[in-house]
């Protein structure tokens, strides 16, 4: 497996918004998000998006995975409008589970970066998420030295 | 136990064996180690070796007879087949009416209840975000909602499940309505079928409301009113579903389940309860993979020891407690997003385990299942599957067509000592509430999810279109998703605003300090105060708010 290896590693917070709770699927992806030498947040699910969004900045993390298995993808947008007004739009965001086909397109257009679908395979998603990780870095990165200068 | 010492007496047999065995060998070179889901190695053949019938009067009998291994019923399928028992839940209450007249006026005698995300996670209507309304079950927040839900529908002449967690307030809305209409409450039948925390606590997290210690308070509490005021209703269903879809294998699933009802029976003990009126009421409620002899094996095995344990553990002295009688569902996981139309085999090989293993209801699958929430036209071939399986396939010809198969019989055997001795654990763990409590149950639930993926992984579980065969081309689900109409959610959302603010907030009050006044009363049936606050207006969310404020909230017990 060619893991894009950041030092200190990808930080990545897996969750669930909405109503939802079936945590098979999350759970299983932390366990080997975590495998791959991350460093896994995970919650319960039913968290609602200004804790995911506080979460994210104090853990400061670089990928959000949103587990959604029974329509809670819908609110997704509102994630990513509420990371993008709390100042953390290069958080890199990607979804797990059930969208349907017809619904994907509204979710990249809120700037989801992936979605995954049942089957995905294991190596797929570490390697989308330690490339996601090591991009939004890149750019945080830049974004001190600015600071910094 | 050991089948290897079983003395034949066929003569012939041996060499025709030896035959067969050493031309098995030189044509199959080196064999594969196959197991089941259960990790049970199975053999390529099975044989009067492994089973041979001699135990039959003890083990297996006759159906209706102890220890029910062949049925529950003499006449069991072919003398009054399975209810077909599909779930509904969608939109507003009077989206769910107008699904539900289609069901009855089809001539169903069953109906099912399945409530919005919002009400499983124990809020009203108005504390989430609209979009997420309805999209899953049917919003119902008051007895005002369950009497436009059930408007036009027969309440004394029909069977109602519903999904209904601990605290039950869609069985309370259902009683008010009754008693508005001037339906006696001893004519209502139907099944609370989603009594059992103890499996919400461990796998699904979604149906959890109260604390352990206040959900046991209450189902108890809930037992002892349905049993003198509800006799036809069914208080406790205990749940295997939710166990194995979380990834307990098929043995760790009726193990669990099992215990689960050994400790629910206990308690009712523990009440003073007899124990003969609470187990006649007992149903299970549980989920069919495609692993079909093992799902068979499973249901096979899981009748045999209840009727022991019930008799034996328990002391209940009427046939009707040994009686195991349970709902299978068709497991949505293992469905499929990809190639969605091979949906509808897996779910007719799902069925047919169900059937073939003698089950009391059933509810199939939609094959869009695995996507979205059915439509009437997916749900329509859901119902048609059974049809033909019945009428089509005869599979209600013969009572427990499988029974006397070596290898079913071998593999239900096997299945059952498996199964005992995962009992056996729990037992020493100090019962299934405290095994739950510690998180015993859910670690070994998560390392079997966990194997089963990396067997899935590794291609020793084919899945066709996931991990095998995934370019053949097929007709993929490319119609518009189905939601709710946000404007006329926003209304009913809109509604019930106004019906709250119109209510006297002076009995609002009384009812809820009456409740939580109940809540910390030993003496008081908590579910009493339920019933009457539902018949009072007010809502879900209000209820389950203040029980979770007596009696605890409930915070599942995570292990990742």
């Amino acid at each position: 497996m060619s893991l894009a290896t950041l030092s200190p590693p990808a930080r990545v917070l897996v969750t669930k918004i909405g109503l939802d709770g079936h945590d098979r699927g999350s759970r299983i992806v932390a366990a080997f998000l975590r495998d791959a030498g991350m460093e896994v947040i995970y919650t319960p699910p039913w968290q609602s998006i200004p804790a995911v969004v506080k979460l994210a900045m104090e853990e400061d993390v670089d990928v959000i995975g949103i587990s959604s298995l029974a329509t809670d993808h819908l609110i997704v947008p509102k994630l990513t409008d509420a990371l993008r007004a709390a100042g953390l739009g290069h958080v890199g965001v990607v979804v797990g589970g059930i969208v349907p086909e017809d619904e994907r397109a509204v979710l990249i257009d809120a700037g989801v970066h992936a979605i995954f679908g049942p089957g995905s395979a294991r190596d797929e998603i570490i390697q989308h998420v330690a490339l996601l990780a090591a991009k939004v870095r890149e750019t945080k990165d830049a974004e001190l030295a600015e600071i910094a200068q | 136990m050991s089948k290897e010492a079983v003395q034949l007496s066929l003569p012939g047999f041996e060499q025709a064996h030896g035959r067969w065995r050493a031309e098995y060998g030189r044509q199959i070179g080196t064999d594969r180690v196959i197991r089941n889901r259960s990790q049970i190695e199975i053999k390529p053949l099975y044989t009067p070796r492994d089973w041979n019938g001699e135990s039959f009067l003890d083990d297996l009998g006759f159906p209706g007879q102890f220890p029910y291994t062949r049925g529950i019923y003499p006449t069991m399928h072919r003398g009054r087949t399975w209810t077909q028992r599909q779930l509904i839940g969608l939109g507003t209450p009077e989206d769910y009416n107008k699904r539900v007249r289609v069901i009855l006026d089809a001539g169903a005698t069953a109906i099912s209840l399945l409530p919005c995300n919002s009400g499983f996670r124990g809020v009203d209507c108005d504390e989430v975000d609209p979009v997420l309304l309805g999209t899953c079950g049917t919003v119902i927040n008051t007895t005002d909602h369950m009497d436009r839900a059930l408007d036009g529908v027969p309440l004394g002449n029909i069977s109602t499940a519903m999904n209904d967690p601990s605290p039950f307030t869609l069985l309370a809305f259902t009683l008010a309505v009754a008693k508005r209409r001037g339906i006696p409450w001893t004519s209502i039948t139907g099944t609370s079928n989603q009594s059992d925390y103890i499996s919400h606590f461990i796998a699904n997290h979604m149906f959890y409301r109260l604390s352990l210690a206040g959900a046991r308070r209450v189902l108890l509490d809930h037992i002892e009113f349905c049993r003198k005021h509800v006799p036809g209703w069914n208080p406790v269903s205990v749940v295997g579903q939710h166990m194995q879809q979380a990834g307990a294998t098929p043995v760790e699933t009726m193990a669990f389940t099992l215990s689960t009802a050994l400790q629910y029976a206990q308690d009712c003990i523990d009440r003073g309860m007899d124990i003969d009126v609470v187990l006649r009421r007992f149903t299970f409620f549980f989920d069919i993979s495609i692993s079909f002899f093992e799902e068979v094996a499973k249901f096979r095995a899981g009748r045999r020891i209840w009727a022991r344990l019930a008799r034996e553990r328990l002391g209940a002295k009427d046939p009707g407690s040994w009686r195991f009688k349970f709902h299978g569902q068709t497991s949505g996981v293992d469905l499929t997003e990809q190639q969605p139309l091979n949906n509808v085999a897996r779910v007719a090989v799902q069925a047919m385990a169900g059937i073939m293993s003698g089950l009391q209801s059933l509810h199939t699958d939609a094959y869009d299942e695995a996507i979205t929430t059915p439509t009437e036209e997916t749900a329509r071939i859901a119902v048609a599957t059974q049809n033909i399986l019945r009428e089509e396939a005869h599979l209600c010809d013969v009572i427990d067509p499988l029974g006397g198969s070596y290898y079913v019989e071998t593999l239900t055997d096997q299945m059952e000592s498996e199964i005992e001795v995962l009992i056996g654990k729990i037992d020493a763990a100090g019962g299934m509430y405290k095994a739950a409590e510690s998180g015993l149950v859910q670690s070994m639930i998560g390392t079997s999810a966990l194997a089963f993926q990396e067997r899935v992984e590794r291609g020793e579980e084919k899945i066709i279109g996931v991990n095998c065969y995934q370019n053949d081309s097929g007709p993929s689900l490319s119609r518009a998703t189905e939601r709710p109409a946000l404007d006329r959610m926003t209304d009913h959302v809109a509604r019930f605003q106004a019906y709250k603010e119109a209510r006297s907030q002076d009995d609002v009050r009384r009812a809820l300090d009456a409740l939580a006044r109940a809540a910390n009363s030993e003496r008081e049936n908590v579910y009493e105060r339920i019933v009457e606050a539902a018949e009072a207006g007010i809502t879900h969310g209000e209820i389950v708010s203040c029980l979770r404020k007596e009696l605890g909230f409930g915070h599942p017990l995570v292990v990742v």
